[in-house]
């Protein structure tokens, strides 16, 4: 399909396949379609899932009450430095599924392994499910009569549920900000059905819009804007914290309560550049009486016509203006709330 | 395969230069470089009077991936950028060697051109890279 590819991983995987910007666009406007078979999905089986689960992650997992409901939690360290992201999938009581970063995975797998002793739990790592996400404002249409059955069911899900049939699993989530589907499906059934998308009219995109995709709707790249030496509340996702309640352990709770107790050091911003010029990662962020930031992902956005960025600054960062060293020189940049796009409208306002 | 017009001259860091009748000479990136490059999206190119060395980075461009430099491989002094480039960076994507040209320079020595690759020595050089 004349695809670029680069090593992701391990995985050969497209940064474009023509065109990285009307592929973005093609998101935004219409509908896209990316091979996301690298993340890793591990199924969590047993009478303990539940208890575990309330364990493991940062976000509490009794949130999930309904089949399908999906949630986006961290999994801690016992600092409160994030391990890895993740979408957790409540498929039975005793059936949950975890899609995880694939350039985590053997540090996931371990850490998962480690900390289910002691709870009646199997870790099942399924590497024979390829994923594939459809995402746009006509995605669903373009999917739903490609699915092999039960496509009432998939009509009529609701954000971030997900429903299985037959052996797939089709999910109403997504990396990029607009409406559509994950499906996770078997290897087998991946081509053909990558196949019937094309010719339905969705645009294969690879790594690259993906990445300005997420940048706009403001949401975090593992590795890039989270990491282990960094918590969820210096990284925008104090909202993923379930604490709620106070008597639920997980790890990594003692060392999150004491940082937001004295109050986080950093805070997680939006950046849009008023120069011309183009924002990186690690480009230095200065903030007037307040310090130095860092941009944790900084790119260009093709929905807004400007460099956009996601970044880490000091907490007592007052204003709407900040200067980022690009290449030598100090440019302007306005702080905003991200998200920047969803849904294919601007968030912020753009003079 | 990336186009290399007759007429040019190229460098092995993929710039191309044309030579002006009027003596001066036009500077872009090749037809291969901007494929490497992927979608541009911010060109930064010289203001006119500055005095550019042989091999001086002259120019930016930056795809969504990453900006690079791009050289000079002659000395001499900038007539020129390509102002417009500003507001419309994809003309360096869909015609590298037209609408997209960087800069224009008079050449401190108007030979220093000939040591430099033709098109049929570049196409060749690009195939052993």
């Amino acid at each position: 399909m004349g695809a670029k590819l680069v090593d992701f991983a391990g995985w050969d995987m497209p940064i474009h396949y023509g065109s990285q910007i009307e592929e973005h666009h093609a998101v935004r406007r219409d509908a896209g379609m990316f091979d996301v078979s690298h993340m890793t999905v591990v199924d969590l089986v047993g009478a303990g899932v539940r208890p575990f689960l309330r364990y493991l992650l940062a976000n509490n997992v009794d949130k999930l009450q309904q089949h399908g409901k999906a949630l986006y939690s961290c999994m801690l360290n016992a600092e409160g430095g994030v391990i890895d992201d993740l979408i957790v999938y409540f498929l039975e009581e005793s059936w949950f599924r975890l899609v995880v970063n694939s350039a985590t995975r053997e540090k996931d797998l371990a850490w998962i392994e480690q900390q289910a002793t002691g709870f009646e739990v199997e870790v099942i790592e399924q590497p024979g499910l390829a994923m594939i996400a459809v995402q746009g404002p006509t995605a669903r249409d373009k999917v739903l009569p490609l699915l092999p059955a039960r496509r009432d069911s998939a009509a009529a899900l609701k954000l971030f549920y997900g429903v299985e049939i037959e052996d797939w699993l089709v999910a109403r989530t997504g990396y990029t900000g607009e409406d559509g589907f994950e499906i996770v499906l078997p290897d087998s059934e991946a081509e053909a059905f990558w196949r019937a998308l094309a010719d339905a009219g969705v645009r294969p995109c690879g790594l690259g819009a993906r990445d300005t995709l997420r940048l706009e709707a403001g949401m975090s790249l593992y590795g890039a804007d989270i990491d282990e030496t960094v918590s969820p509340l210096v990284s925008g996702l104090g909202w993923t914290v379930g604490w709620d309640p106070a008597t639920r352990d997980f790890i990594g709770r003692a060392a999150l309560e004491r940082e937001r107790d004295a109050g986080p050091a950093a805070r997680f911003v939006g950046l849009v550049l008023e120069d011309k010029g183009v924002l990186r990662n690690h480009q230095r962020v200065l903030v007037e009486g307040a310090g130095e930031g860092e941009i944790t992902s900084g790119s260009f956005s093709h929905t807004l016509g400007r460099s956009i960025a996601l970044a880490r600054i000091p907490a007592a960062a007052a204003g709407e203006r900040c200067q980022v060293e690009v290449r030598g020189k100090l440019l302007s940049a306005r702080l905003v709330k991200a998200p920047f796009v969803r849904n294919g409208k601007a968030q912020i306002n753009i003079d | 395969m990336s186009k290399t017009p007759d007429d040019l001259k190229y460098s092995k860091s993929h710039e191309w230069l044309r030579s002006n009748a009027d003596g001066t000479v036009t500077l872009g990136i090749t037809d291969h470089a901007q494929d490497q490059l992927g979608d541009l999206v911010y060109v930064e190119v010289p203001e006119a009077g500055r005095e550019l060395a042989a091999q001086e980075a002259c120019a930016v461009v930056e795809s969504v991936k990453a900006a690079s430099d791009v050289y000079t491989p002659i000395a001499g002094t900038v007539i020129e950028g390509n102002e417009t480039l500003a507001d419309t960076p994809e003309a360096v994507n869909n015609d590298a060697y037209g609408a997209g040209w960087l800069l224009r320079l008079k050449p401190a020595d108007s030979a220093a051109l000939d040591g430099l690759m033709n098109a049929g020595d570049y196409q060749a050089f690009l195939e052993s890279e």
